[in-house]
């Protein structure tokens, strides 16, 4: 039974569409080719980010502030932040893989607005022109990727106002994917498909979607009224002028806090679509997986002032934030039980793409026992500002959310490209990358207990080993780029054919041919209720609708 | 429909977000010694009825739409434009009005952001109800059940208008 699909409106007419390598150089509305230019220009930006990583940590291989002065070590810093999380990962998790996948999984041609998918997109590039173009004229900002007042109205105007129009631009596009998104899964959804039968990645990203509607309009106002201060001297954030800092961290935070998780939120939805199909196991507990994303989003929306601890935050609102922010452990704990019992059990082939996302497990939740530590007032107050927020941070973002990128690459690249990457060297990629990233921030930890601060370019001596091993991690990092870029280029022309389904995976996206044609299926959508019924004799799956048989049969 | 209603949802916690800024400040920061901020409510209170009435007027024109008759939904459109207009002639006249500007203090500063922004979206939804006018003379381009571009002026009027009533009770009435 399969139910044909309305026809596709008049948005991308095949036939006016460039076709082969040059469409990715061009304004196209296939959601297909803008996942992949957004996923190639997120992978550029990490490059550069790396290397300002690598700059940072050159720098703090000794005491002495020699390799870098202190204003460039700031301004090296601040790049560093703005460009892996607003270039890198909020577009790669969210533009790249969302775009590329939530068409399918909710059967439909498109999205919801292709135009303003081209539109998200290609604000992107010109924003990070203007990052990176900030460094070279009148000097960059030096305060950080939080570009708190007072310091980043003192710190060179120009720089910064530029600064905040990157990230404005970044902001739009941010949003107008969001909308779409949210559009799409619940208007777009093929006929007969429930919401109950999406796959997971669909309600992580709806789930992401609400929180950058809600979130990203407020930084959105703030950066404005900041850019306010700097150029026409208003007096919003000024104390100086009777203005008020600390509303700046609000405002700055009730969106910065819920970007973690428009971060890591869609994180977690691919790593619930790569953990059944390389276990050949249903994803375990669906329904409470579903619940504890709506859990998150609300949660996260209001636990923004654990960041302001030291904030001349009044007694009641530190219990109040403290108490939330530990409940967010909940609706987590409640993924992660559900991952491993998906795993427990099962038939799993360690391939790339399931290290990585075992080490995604592993990393993200020693990053969030350490976040529920900095939830404690007292603990707070005695880390704050130290390496133990840049350990947890990272252990986070990029063992929670680049991980997990490395391993979505793995798993879609066949359907990207039609051609397998080469397992050994991805192997070897991981095994670098997960040696070379424990090593660089497990010490950051201790570092920051023993009281060294972050965002400096001098420390103690007395801290130099321990740097010096967080480096040596560093570069392992900067050297595990290699065998994947080699991997993916040579992967990509000549890399094992893969055919449709080289994983045998359930999910609609592998019921068409790799790489699919422009509008996704040469014929009718399938209908897939059951997009994780693995290791189940087919008769005993209720599955609703005897196409989910089809579906099952057509999987083995 | 749906997406714009999403987009009004970011938009709305933009305005909510400039709404908790002017509420903490009111909350903690004192006006320094001297300073001068007096608002006065004549002015806006006729803004205000001129913005509500503008409401009631695309809405009027919408129902003229839905019954075909496309003479009078493009007499009441203009005049929903005018309303507007009207509003934000009004809000100039405020402006050269006032005993204080831009960088005299935080409430000032305030006051012209908040104000300043929504008369940015009045402008912005004026400039829709013109363009829908004008589109509307071309014979079938709106139809009594397909005007997908009145409707979303409308619904953005409405957002414009309800955020006006806030914004009028914060600033000028709290």
């Amino acid at each position: 039974m399969t139910i044909t699909l309305p026809p596709q409106t008049s948005s991308s007419p095949p036939g006016l569409q460039p076709q082969g390598w040059l469409r990715y150089l061009s304004f196209s509305l296939d959601h297909k080719v803008i996942g992949l230019q957004y996923m190639v220009a997120g992978f550029f930006f990490y490059l550069v980010g790396g290397a300002l990583a690598g700059m940072i940590r050159a720098e703090l291989v000794s005491p002495i502030s020699d390799f870098l002065s202190r204003e460039v070590y700031n301004e090296v810093l601040t790049l560093h932040g703005t460009v892996m999380i607003f270039l890198w990962i909020v577009p790669v998790v969210n533009g790249a893989f969302g775009n590329y996948l939530i068409p399918f999984y909710v059967g439909a041609r498109d999205m919801a607005f292709p135009r303003l998918n081209a539109v998200a997109f290609w604000l992107i590039p010109p924003a990070g022109f203007l990052l990176i173009a900030s460094y070279f004229i009148a000097g960059a900002a030096q305060s950080g990727w939080t570009a708190y007042p007072p310091l980043s109205l003192t710190t060179p105007a120009a720089g910064q106002v530029v600064w905040i129009l990157s990230v404005l631009l970044l902001g739009g596009s941010s949003i107008f994917g969001g909308i779409n998104f949210i559009a799409t899964i619940l208007k777009m959804r093929r006929p007969g498909l429930k919401m109950m039968q999406l796959p997971m990645y669909c309600w992580a990203m709806l789930g992401t979607s609400i929180l950058v509607v809600l979130s990203t309009p407020v930084l959105a106002g703030t950066l404005v009224l900041l850019s306010f201060d700097i150029i026409a001297h208003t007096g919003f954030f000024n104390p100086a002028l009777g203005g008020n800092a600390v509303v700046y961290q609000h405002l700055f935070w009730f969106y910065s806090h819920p970007a973690v998780y428009i971060m890591v939120l869609p994180a977690f939805g691919l790593v619930s679509e790569i953990l059944p199909v390389h276990a050949r196991k249903p994803l375990f507990g669906y329904t409470t997986m579903v619940y504890s994303i709506l859990g998150i989003v609300f949660l996260g929306l209001i636990v923004w002032a654990h960041h302001m601890f030291t904030s001349a935050t009044p007694p009641w609102m530190r219990l109040f934030f403290t108490i939330a922010t530990a409940f967010i452990a909940v609706p987590t704990g409640i993924k992660f039980f559900n991952w491993l019992a998906t795993l427990w059990g099962g038939k799993i082939a360690l391939n790339s793409a399931m290290l990585f996302s075992c080490a995604f497990i592993v990393h993200f939740v020693f990053g969030g026992i350490t976040g529920v530590a900095l939830a404690q007032v007292p603990f707070d107050i005695h880390v704050h500002d130290t390496y133990f927020v840049v350990g947890h941070f990272h252990y986070v973002v990029y063992g929670g959310t680049v991980f997990v990128i490395f391993g979505s690459i793995y798993h879609w690249f066949p359907k990207f490209t039609g051609r397998m990457l080469n397992e050994d060297l991805g192997r070897f990629h991981f095994l670098i990358t997960f040696i070379g990233f424990n090593l660089c921030f497990a010490p950051q930890h201790w570092l920051g207990l023993n009281g060294m601060p972050r965002r400096v370019a001098e420390y103690d001596p007395q801290f130099t080993l321990v740097n010096q091993i967080s480096s040596v991690g560093a570069l392992l990092m900067a050297l595990s780029t290699l065998p994947f870029l080699i991997n993916v280029f040579w992967s990509a022309f000549s890399g094992r054919v893969a055919g449709d389904n080289p994983w045998n995976a359930l999910t609609p996206e592998w019921l068409t041919t790799s790489p699919p044609p422009v509008e996704n299926w040469a014929g009718e959508a399938p209908l897939v209720t059951h997009p994780y019924g693995y290791g189940v004799p087919p008769g005993r799956i209720d599955l609703g609708a005897a196409t989910g048989r089809e579906i099952w049969s057509s999987g083995q | 429909m749906f997406g714009l209603a999403t987009f009004l949802v970011a938009d709305g916690m933009t305005f909510a977000g400039f709404f908790a800024a002017y509420l903490t400040f009111r909350a903690v920061n004192p006006l320094p010694a001297g300073a001068v901020y007096e608002l006065e409510l004549i002015l806006p209170t006729i803004n205000t009825v001129l913005l509500v009435l503008s409401s009631f007027t695309f809405h009027r024109a919408a129902r003229e739409l839905r019954q075909d008759q496309l003479g009078a939904c493009r007499l009441w459109l203009l005049i929903t434009a005018g309303l507007g207009l009207a509003f934000l002639g009004g809000q100039m006249v405020e402006y050269f009005s006032l005993p204080f500007g831009l960088t005299d203090n935080l409430y000032a500063s305030t006051f012209y952001a908040l104000t300043g922004f929504h008369g940015l979206h009045v402008t912005l939804g004026a400039l829709m109800i013109l363009i829908v006018w004008w589109q509307a003379r071309t014979p079938g381009r709106f139809t009594a059940d397909h005007h997908f571009g009145v409707e979303a002026a409308e619904l953005y009027w409405h957002f414009v208008d309800g955020i006006w009533l806030i914004l009028y009770g914060i600033l000028y009435l709290l």
